[in-house]
């Protein structure tokens, strides 16, 4: 039994392999990379079950090829009747017993680790986040440590992060590939789920349950950095003045204008919870606009100018305010000097 | 038959003794049409999403539009096209295959045709009335019930209507499967084809309450106030996820059960040898069937019911594995040791072999729930589902039309066509899907309007779109295969493929009544046991004497034709009240034909022996 596991389990890192080689994914996206602990052990299950999996299908295919090859009709032996077979027990007691061997071998790893996942114990003394899926953002609060960020996700590498999940809206589910598998977020009760990244890096997240317009653009990240840079972070973001006055000119130009078209009503800077739209406290520090867009002035004016050409059916859209394209520039000039922390996506890509 | 008959009657006539038609066979012609027009729609609706995904950051059509488009794909797929080509197969073949002359409620055979049709219609309508469905085949909530508009009212009237349908079709197979066999067909001497019909019809009497359920449910939610979903006031979206799983599991196996019978039948003839393992094949379809209804929450991995019931999901899942496989090794099997004919039918069915197989043991993949975190709602599943649905359903619909064409028009399709047909498509297939596992655990979910360039996404997708075209290119050369049969091709005998079962032993297309003088059945495959026993034909049950034929009836049509008027005012009675005079105006329709039929009697007519005798020396 144990020198066939081992078989398959060849047989499913051959195939693993090939995937790799033919340079399949961008490392911080695809679960064939894995870079945290739910999406190694998934990924261990997924060799598993392919290599068990392609015995199966090679099996089948060996008997196929005989039988094509074999049992053609024959040139002159049109007229041939073959024997009417009824059946063969040996045959079908081999064809019912190994498929059941061949399950169970697959059925201890899921449930073992199906439930190593779902493993709650850890709970209390873990970092929590409350994350919340928003038509089509994300939230993160972090519990108990007044720290609120949307869009991007920071965590300490090597340690298991709960994330306590519900929607404000529609069905959406949390999905980081590279770092671990999805769970959907529902409005009605909390779902828990960890994640676990081994190595920095800025992992892209991607919304998997169907909500709407532009749920393909509802992308996050989730930026993994140092257990003492993640502290720093924490202190950095604590120590947040929402209020600070800009450097330059058009910045505080900018901030006026922020508070005066009523943007403060939607995007909170500063730990405050409220969140009809995302916390902007660190967005100077993002990698993307919107989730999807590059993070340059020109994009975020376009993007405050129109929204909705950038993500469709997005609900700042509908929201009331006026702004020349001048007066936009200077609030994009005032939200990219929010920067309150050293601790970027950049710390996290230039590993220390 | 059919077509000379118009030519006598004119145009007219035609046209009304298909609005009236309680004949199977005729039926068979309805559900063929109507539901090859709907995969026409629904493969044109595929290309439009493959052309969108042909390139990152594309913008070919809007990102609202683009959830219409998926939606309606899927729900137009399932409901609309494979669903009534299954019932168009079963319709004109299992009668004949158990030797009746008619199925048990030819009145309700009608009725859930035009139920269906007119279900597909209000589905379609919106299209034209300001946008169609728009959350996905599955309509969780609270997207459905949020969902502006009336699309997704559209997609529960239509659901509802033409689900009404499928569930007579499905209590009327049962009825005919168990009541109106010939003598000496016992359940154990039943074809595949037949046996997987019966199962199918099971599972519809069982699993279409729960859609019909949930479907009020939401219909409740979204035109009445009510909030069975509406978390604020108290209800819960995950019912909605359940009640739809435990229709939406079994209507997999609904749909894949008759092409297993189908390819069971196809394998059988055209290797010249009895189906290996009959009464294991029974046996696996049964417990297929059985199990189908235990596995619902393998679909809902992610939605977070804990470990415990996701793995005990998991295990039910792989434990339908096991009949699944017995069912691939007796088909290789049948054809071991067999003399094979290879021709398109033959095609269809040896291509669905491998191809079925990658998509059921990426089923079992998918069913260990802690590896189904990363595959479930991306591309992966795509391929999966896609693997199963076209590479088993799709080609047992193919095998099962290149079959019994013959049978249903009396012309054999050309075969150069349909070898074309099959290469095309089949090399289109494994093009466009099996990349998409890839795209899936690369980070692709599914339902995404564009994808981002930069993210390796870019090469897998676009391979996948030109498969997409191929399949297109095989479709339309098979509508040009139609086309040109029945223009072109000769006729044929009653069995042209010397044949195993009662169709076969009777003229193609049958007569209005099929079978003269019921057959006598002696036995598993029974014309080929009188072939082989130096017989022309099979021997009859009973002596020549009147047929006793139900009459034509216009009133399934009209009943259906009430519940669309219904439908719409249901709809549009929250936009203004005034639309409820349309729901009693069709619901006054619907009923009154029930009424109508309920106090009038139908006695049906005979046809007389003498008539038959006649017949018979002309033939
Ligand atoms: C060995 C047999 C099979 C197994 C073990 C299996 C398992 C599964 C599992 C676990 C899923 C859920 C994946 C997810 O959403 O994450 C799934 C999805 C699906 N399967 Fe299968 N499956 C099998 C055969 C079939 C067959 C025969 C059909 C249809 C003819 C089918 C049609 C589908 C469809 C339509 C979906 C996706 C529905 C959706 O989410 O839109 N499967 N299958
Ligand atoms: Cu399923």
């Amino acid at each position: 039994m144990k020198g066939w596991m081992g078989k398959f389990r060849a047989l499913g890192i051959f195939g693993f392999l090939m995937l790799v080689l033919s340079g399949c994914g961008k490392e911080n996206l695809s679960a064939l990379t894995p870079k945290g602990y739910g999406s190694k052990a998934a990924l261990n299950l997924i060799n598993i079950s392919l290599g068990v999996m392609i015995f199966v299908f090679i099996v089948v295919m060996v008997i196929y090829a005989i039988v094509i090859v074999r049992f053609r009709k024959k040139k002159g032996r049109e007229d041939y009747i073959p024997p009417q077979t009824e059946g063969n027990k040996a045959l079908e007691v081999i064809w019912t017993v190994i498929p059941i061997i061949l399950l169970v071998i697959i059925a201890i790893p899921t449930v073992a680790i199906t439930f190593d996942l779902a493993d709650e114990s850890a709970a209390d003394e873990s970092l929590n986040v409350n994350v919340t899926g928003n038509q089509f953002w994300w939230h993160f609060n972090y519990e108990g440590e007044e720290i609120q960020t949307s869009q991007d996700l920071y965590i300490p590498t090597g340690e298991k992060v709960y994330l306590n999940m519900k929607t404000s809206d529609v069905l959406h589910s949390f999905w980081v590939p590279a770092l671990s598998g999805k769970m959907d977020l529902h409005p009605e009760n909390e779902n828990t789920m960890y994640i676990q990244a081994d190595e920095e890096g800025v992992y892209d997240g991607k919304c998997a349950e169907f909500c709407g317009t532009s749920h393909s653009l509802m992308d996050f990240k989730v930026i993994a950095v140092s257990p003492e840079e993640f502290d720093q972070w924490v202190e950095d973001m604590q120590n947040v003045d929402p209020e600070a006055q800009p450097e330059t000119a058009d910045a505080q130009e900018g901030q006026q204008l922020f508070q005066d078209n009523s943007c403060i009503g939607c995007h909170a800077i500063g730990a405050s919870p409220a969140a009809t739209g995302p916390n902007l406290t660190n967005f100077g520090d993002r990698t993307t606009l919107a989730g999807v867009k590059e993070h340059t002035k020109d994009n975020i004016v376009d993007w405050i100018m129109d929204p909705e050409s950038m993500k469709p059916g997005n609900k700042m859209a509908d929201a009331n305010y006026d702004v020349s394209r001048e007066e936009a520039e200077k609030i994009a000039d005032y939200l990219l000097q929010l920067q309150p922390s050293d601790i970027t996506p950049e710390s996290a890509e230039t590993n220390e | 038959m059919s077509t000379a008959v118009a030519q006598k009657k004119g145009f007219g006539a035609f046209i009304w003794d298909y609005l009236t038609t309680v004949d199977h066979k005729k039926i068979a012609h309805l559900y063929l049409v109507a539901g090859g027009l709907f995969f026409l729609v629904g493969g044109l609706e595929a290309l439009l999403i493959r052309i969108q995904l042909i390139k990152p950051d594309n913008d070919f059509v809007s990102a609202g539009f683009y959830n219409e488009l998926l939606t309606m794909h899927g729900t137009t797929m399932i409901f609309l096209a494979a669903m009534p080509l299954i019932f168009a197969i079963m319709n004109a073949v299992v009668p004949l295959q158990i030797g009746a002359r008619d199925v048990a409620f030819p009145f309700l055979n009608s009725l859930g045709f035009w139920l269906f049709l007119f279900g597909g219609l209000i589905l379609n309508c919106g299209w034209f009335l300001g946008g169609a469905p728009d959350a996905g085949w599955t309509a969780y909530a609270p997207l459905s019930t949020v969902s502006p508009g009336h699309g997704v009212d559209f997609y529960v009237l239509g659901l509802q209507i033409s689900g009404a349908g499928t569930l007579i079709g499905g209590i009327n197979f049962l009825v005919t499967i168990i009541n109106m066999r010939a003598p000496g067909m016992t359940y154990m001497r039943m074809p595949l084809f037949t046996w997987t019909a019966l199962v199918t019809s099971t599972l519809i009497l069982f699993a279409f309450p729960a859609l019909t359920v949930g479907l009020f449910l939401l219909m409740f939610d979204r035109l009445f106030g009510s909030g069975f979903f509406n978390a604020s006031m108290g209800g819960n979206s995950v019912i909605w996820e359940h009640l739809f799983w435990i229709f939406g599991h079994p209507e997999v196996y609904i749909l894949i059960l008759p092409a297993f019978g189908v390819f069971s039948d196809v394998l059988s003839t055209f290797s010249k040898k009895r189906l290996f393992g009959y009464t294991a094949m029974v046996f696996a379809t049964t417990l297929i069937g059985f199990l189908g209804f235990m596995v619902w929450a393998h679909h809902m991995f992610a939605t977070g019911l804990g470990p415990a019931a996701n793995s005990i999901f998991a295990i039910a899942t792989m434990a339908i594995a096991v009949p699944t496989g017995i069912k691939i090794f007796n088909w290789l099997f049948t054809l071991w040791g067999g003399t094979i004919t290879i021709n398109s039918a033959m095609l269809w069915a040896l291509g669905f072999i491998p191809s079925f197989t990658i998509g059921g043991t990426t089923g079992v993949m998918l069913a260990a729930a802690a590896a189904d975190y990363q595959y479930h709602d991306t591309y992966f599943v795509v391929a999966h589902f896609h693997y199963v649905i076209v590479g088993g359903v799709v080609f047992g619909l193919f095998a099962a039309m290149h079959y019994w064409w013959p049978k249903m028009f009396g012309k054999v399709l050309n075969e150069t066509l349909g070898q074309i047909t099959f290469w095309t498509f089949f090399t289109g297939f494994h093009l466009t899907f099996f990349i998409q596992h890839f795209l899936g655990l690369m980070g692709m979910p599914r339902r995404y309007w564009t994808f981002l360039p930069g993210q390796h996404l870019e090469t897998g997708n676009l391979v996948s779109s030109i498969g997409a075209f191929l399949m297109a290119i095989g479709a339309i050369v098979f509508v040009i295969n139609v086309i040109y049969t029945s223009v072109k091709a000769p006729k044929v005998s009653g069995d042209p493929w010397d044949g195993r079962t009662l169709e076969w032993s009777i003229p193609s297309p049958p007569p209005h009544y099929n079978f003269k003088q019921t057959p006598l059945v002696r036995g598993l495959d029974p014309l080929w046991i009188e072939k082989m026993e130096g017989r022309k034909g099979i021997t009859p049950a009973e002596p020549l004497d009147d047929i006793h034929m139900p009459n034509p009836s216009i009133l399934p049509f009209i009943m259906s034709l009430g519940l669309f008027i219904a439908g719409f005012g249901f709809i549009y009675q929250v936009d203004n009240l005034s639309y409820l005079w349309l729901v009693i105006l069709g619901m006054g329709i619907t009923l009154g034909c029930m009424l109508t039929r309920s106090v009038k009697d139908d006695l049906g007519h005979h046809i007389h022996k003498e008539d038959l005798e006649k017949e018979g020396a002309e033939q």
